[in-house]
């Protein structure tokens, strides 16, 4: 919009005796939707990725019901409940392979399905592109750390570490 | 020798039909404020009347500036969905004591277009997403002399969202319509599930393909609220979740 519509007392309420601000020849600044779809908005060319990331959702969410419930049900609940759990527990769950690869299954399922929790939410919240591209940097850099972290802990523990 | 003209005075309020009602409009002129501002107008009106009514008596006896869309006034046309009390409704379908006339009966544009004047928003973005579906038939081969027959199954399929009036009232209900203006929206999803289970139709494959997009269906968060606001009764959210569904199944 013209630079001669920056308002210093935006009063919303016209004044009938003095001036008013806008007429018709000068009329008020409308307010843009933030991205407008017009004809020239870029199509965008992504594949089906957006489906993928949809069923994905769907899919590891009942998966990762069983696998959390579980996983919550073990460690806080049976055999004592949350003080039993100690290095030696952990060791010697991380014996057998079942466990390693509940752990790892519901490690990558939980970070890949909160992260894009996530990513829909800052799809959704962030309105300029330069915070949403820090926003998801951000993101993305957090879950590959922590998904890496923890497959290089489930696949390389050894017990009688001093 | 007064108390009869008293009692017939009475009388006559009690049979008139008539009830006062605060209509709060939100007025937005651009040739006076780049604000938007809360006008209250205090009318006379039957409550078996509708809003669009009111609407009409403030324009025409109390203020001429305040502007709308209406055309056919019967809800067939979708010119004034309006938000009506906080929801999305057509002014011409929603009866004033259907709608709690002992409170201001709160009038504003529909949200995520913008505002041009008082309660007229700008809908060429509703209207490009609606273009954006190519919401017309698409055939090949040579056109038959006679009529494309169809089944009555094949009918039924596609029956309930034939009945879009394209008001715009699911879309600018949509929280993620809200947000960006960048997803398509529900009617046009609607629109394109029209022609997508129409039998007659070729370009099915084409349309899934526009809507498997970033901003297509995939951006549909299942609120309901487009189901909520729609004035023809479509179940636009399940509509929806058939496009989906068809992306998948033709997939695997």
């Amino acid at each position: 919009m013209s630079t001669n519509n920056t308002v210093t007392d935006s009063s919303a309420i016209s004044d009938v005796e003095g001036e008013s601000l806008y007429d018709a020849d000068f009329p008020a600044p409308l307010i843009e939707a933030p991205r407008k779809r017009t004809g020239k908005t870029p199509k965008s060319t992504r594949g089906n990725f957006e489906m993928a990331a949809w069923l994905f959702m769907r899919l590891s969410g009942v998966v990762l019901v069983v696998l959390v419930i579980g996983h919550l049900i073990i460690q806080l609940v049976l055999d004592g409940g949350v003080s039993k759990i100690g290095f030696a527990f952990v060791a010697g769950r991380w014996a057998s392979p079942f466990w390693q690869v509940w752990d790892l299954l519901m490690l990558w399922l939980a970070m890949l399905h909160g992260g894009n929790g996530l990513r829909t939410v800052i799809n959704d919240y962030a309105e300029r592109a330069t915070t949403r591209l820090w926003l998801k940097g951000l993101l993305y850099t957090a879950t590959v750390f922590t998904i890496l972290l923890g497959s290089l802990v489930i696949f390389t523990f050894d017990p009688n570490i001093r | 020798m007064a108390t009869p003209v008293l009692d017939k005075v009475e009388a006559e309020s009690a049979a008139s039909p008539y009830i006062t009602v605060t209509f709060r409009i939100r007025r937005f002129n651009p040739e006076v404020s780049d604000e938007a501002q809360w006008q209250d107008f205090q009318i006379d009106i039957d409550p078996k009347e509708r809003v669009l009514d009111g609407l009409h008596k403030i324009k025409w006896e109390l203020d001429g500036s305040l502007t709308f869309r209406r055309s056919c006034a019967h809800g067939i046309c979708g010119s004034d969905a309006m938000r009506i009390n906080g929801r999305n409704r057509l002014a011409c379908k929603t009866l004033i004591k259907d709608i709690n006339p002992d409170k201001p009966i709160t009038v504003e544009p529909i949200k995520g277009l913008t505002v041009q004047k008082d309660l007229i928003v700008d809908m060429e973005p509703f209207f490009q997403a609606y273009r954006d579906v190519m919401p017309f038939l698409v055939t090949s081969g040579n056109e038959p002399t006679r009529e494309r027959l169809q089944s009555a199954e094949d009918r039924e399929r596609f029956d309930d969202t034939t009945k879009c009036i394209l008001c715009a009232a699911c879309t600018s209900s949509c929280p993620v319509f809200w947000n960006d203006g960048q997803y398509f929206g529900p009617a046009a999803i609607v629109n394109a599930h029209r022609f997508i289970f129409d039998s007659r139709d070729e370009a099915a494959e084409q349309r899934l393909e526009i809507l498997n997009d970033k901003d297509g269906v995939w951006r549909c968060r299942t609120t309901f609220n487009c189901t909520d606001a729609c004035p023809r009764g479509i179940e636009v959210t399940k509509a929806i979740q058939e496009v989906k569904r068809a992306l998948i199944t033709r997939r695997f």
